[in-house]
């Protein structure tokens, strides 16, 4: 579903009151580091194959119009169709077409954030077809009617009752006494039900983690091999993928699945990673009869030879978010972006608009995690910076903070003046809560204040006591020397 | 109309028009040249080395592995493990070649069908590509000989690889499919059963795939 991130800050502190939330985030956060550490420490050539990586995509970005053109033209070779999109309602119309000509009624969809980027759900809905999630957190999310929260793990802000609930609310051709006695029921139950569907589907959506030129290929990664039953039981394989997606050949690939499981889920390997070149061929038993790429721009090309160039790297890991302790603290939502978290906060500018989207690159406390588990090393920080600083030239943030900034700045440019201020705020506030030592309420404070007392300072301003040390070590110095 | 614009478009981001025919001609060369990047060392071992390494990751991403002298062993391989995980002794396999070899009249009991799995098989066999000492994975690409769906609809997948393609890396794998022709129009690397940890993060086997994956090694002669 399409969405806006206008309301990020009230949604973050409406995440942080949400219990549910809170203990899903506090069960899984530790999980996805723990999870990503050992599979790195398992590996000892893991960081010279991030560089590897980099280099590989690095190469394909700087020749991505060639290596487009080659891929496009192996696509057909191998009898499937491309379609270019330059904008997400040229992508919504293609895939449509592509239903209609097939007849369809019901389509089946792998795990994509394509689609998810482009609202399709609701596209195809609104124009009498029926998609089905097959990812099991996809699955429930669409029976929530709720947007993922989370690139790789979509649905694990649900507790376990909220699963049963849902199915007990969706499936009711089912026994409404039956029990879920432990996970492992909620996930049978969704098999079969699922199971249907695949068989009865026309058409097969899924998106793609890497295309290769060279053959033509859209290559999927998967756990629950849903992606695969999607792509092989209906006539039509409809791939959904973006162009950045593009590396020239079979080995560029290889080499970058050996970061994108590890930084992902841990795993040294998905459980299912598969290559798809074109429709049935001769003699086959089985698979699609016809092959189609949806093959959407929404911006991409225009972060071409900017400095957000760097974000095309991107595999979607999702490692990023797995690390950083802005998403750690509010959870997917509170972003209001199909991309949440460090990578979404670069990307969702771009897709949504500056002035929609300016509080996310500054939801950042620029620890630089982000970028530290980067398997593709993209400067998180930095290029949220870039976009703080088209911010600030739009005049996007309240005038106080810009007035604020503007008062900082004066002072920071003048360093006599600055620790003249400093002192003597530091000594009037020391006098003013000499009596309790903090204060619960200041002027001009109140967001701090509104959650924690502020202590009162104590003592003298870090200048002073700087230049004091520095006086007395050099005194101690002179006394040796003599 | 939509492809001229978006080539457009990154051309304009890169400062350049379409690359000169000695530059495109220099990529091409990069990329028909399959260069290999860095290969993780641990796969690079002898043969007994590369089954050992195999047949202990597939085991660790929660399959199960048999090792067997030849063909000949199978049904009873077969037999004996369906009746340990109480299954009905009834199979589909895949029309390969090598698979019709296998003298399944030796045990009656088991119900054998070649052809494509469909939403009631229970159980498939099927024959593997290559195998991955790298990290336990299968390659099974699709041909006629090897249907898709017998990899992925039965509860219980049983795969047959010959010690001999127990290859160090992804990258053999490939080379040999290239060797053999185009790139087929499927290739799926499997490494152990279907699984999802969608909820509440707690890893549970066979999501939408099989939940069982059996590996018989067949060690052939000498």
């Amino acid at each position: 579903m399409l969405q806006s991130s206008e309301a990020f800050v009230g949604n973050a502190a409406k995440g942080m009151a949400d219990a549910g939330l809170q203990r899903a985030l506090a069960r899984a956060k530790p999980q996805f580091a723990k999870k990503r550490q050992a599979a790195v420490d398992k590996l000892p050539e893991f960081e010279a194959l991030r560089d590897v990586a980099v280099g590989i995509k690095n190469h394909a970005i700087a020749n991505l119009d060639y290596y487009l053109g080659v891929y496009a033209d192996a696509v057909a070779r191998s009898g499937g169709v491309v379609h270019w999109c330059s904008t997400a309602e040229d992508a919504r119309a293609a895939v449509l077409q592509i239903c209609k000509d097939a007849g369809a009624k019901t389509v089946t969809k792998g795990k994509s954030m394509v689609t998810e980027e482009i609202g399709l759900n609701d596209y195809l809905e609104a124009n009498g077809i029926a998609p089905v999630e097959t990812d099991l957190g996809e699955y429930i999310l669409q029976l929530r009617n709720e947007p993922p929260s989370h690139i790789i793990g979509p649905a694990f802000h649900l507790n376990r009752e909220q699963w049963e609930e849902s199915f007990r609310a969706h499936h009711k051709e089912l026994a409404p006494e039956r029990v879920f006695h432990e996970r492992r029921d909620i996930l049978t139950e969704a098999r079969g039900i699922l199971r249907e569907k695949f068989l009865s589907a026309d058409v097969g959506i899924t998106g793609a983690n890497f295309l290769i030129a060279e053959t033509g290929s859209s290559v999927i990664v998967t756990n629950e091999g849903n992606g695969d039953l999607t792509q092989t039981l209906p006539r039509v394989h409809v791939v959904v993928t973006s162009i950045e997606k593009v590396v020239p050949n079979v080995e560029d690939c290889l080499a970058l699945l050996r970061v994108l499981a590890r930084s992902a889920t841990g795993q040294d390997m998905s459980v299912y990673t598969t290559f798809s070149t074109g429709g049935r061929r001769v003699g086959d038993l089985d698979g699609p009869e016809e092959y189609h790429v949806v093959l959407l721009d929404n911006g991409r090309s225009g972060m071409v030879g900017t400095e957000f160039q760097d974000m095309l790297r991107c595999i979607r890991c999702a490692a990023c978010m797995n690390h950083c302790p802005v998403y750690g603290a509010v959870g997917g939502h509170a972003y209001g972006a199909t991309y949440p978290g460090p990578m979404g906060s670069v990307l969702s500018p771009m897709l949504q608009g500056i002035e929609a989207a300016h509080h996310l690159p500054n939801a950042s406390t620029f620890c630089g995690k982000c970028e530290s588990v980067c398997p593709m090393k993209i400067p998180l920080p930095n290029l949220m910076r870039h976009w703080r600083e088209r911010e600030f030239e739009r005049h996007l943030q309240p005038v106080s903070m810009r007035y604020g900034l503007g008062v900082w700045a004066w002072f920071a440019k003048r360093p006599m003046m600055y620790r003249l201020g400093t002192r003597a705020a530091a000594v009037g506030l020391g006098w003013l809560g000499r009596q309790r030592g903090f204060f619960s309420r200041l002027p001009l404070a109140g967001g701090w204040t509104a959650g924690r007392d502020f202590p009162a300072p104590e003592g003298d301003t870090f200048f002073a006591k700087y230049a004091a040390a520095s006086r007395s070590a050099r005194n101690d110095n002179s006394v040796r020397n003599k | 109309m939509s492809r001229d614009g978006i080539i457009g478009a990154i051309q304009r981001g890169l400062k350049r028009g379409p690359l000169p025919a000695d530059q495109q001609a220099m990529l091409a060369a990069r990329t028909a040249l399959h260069h290999r990047h860095l290969i993780p060392a641990r796969g690079q071992l002898d043969l007994a080395g590369r089954v050992a390494l195999f047949a202990l990751y597939v085991e660790r991403e929660f399959g199960t592995v048999a090792r067997l002298p030849n063909i000949e062993a199978v049904p009873e391989a077969i037999t004996s493990y369906l009746a340990n995980q109480n299954i009905a002794p009834s199979i589909v396999v895949s029309p390969h070649p090598d698979l019709e070899q296998i003298p399944f009249r030796d045990k009656p009991m088991l119900q054998v069908r070649y052809g494509v799995a469909t939403a009631h098989d229970a159980v498939s066999l099927q024959q593997a590509f290559a195998g991955v000492a790298e990290t336990g994975t299968l390659v099974l690409p699709s041909a006629p000989t090897r249907p898709v769906k017998n990899n992925l609809l039965p509860d219980t997948a049983i795969v047959v690889v010959q010690a001999k393609d127990i290859l160090a890396c992804y990258e053999d794998a490939f080379d040999r499919l290239r060797h053999e022709g185009a790139m087929p129009r499927n290739v799926m690397l499997v490494t152990g059963p279907s699984r999802s940890a969608d909820i509440e993060q707690t890893l549970e086997l066979g999501a939408h795939g099989p939940r069982r994956l059996h590996v018989l090694i067949i060690d052939g002669e000498s």
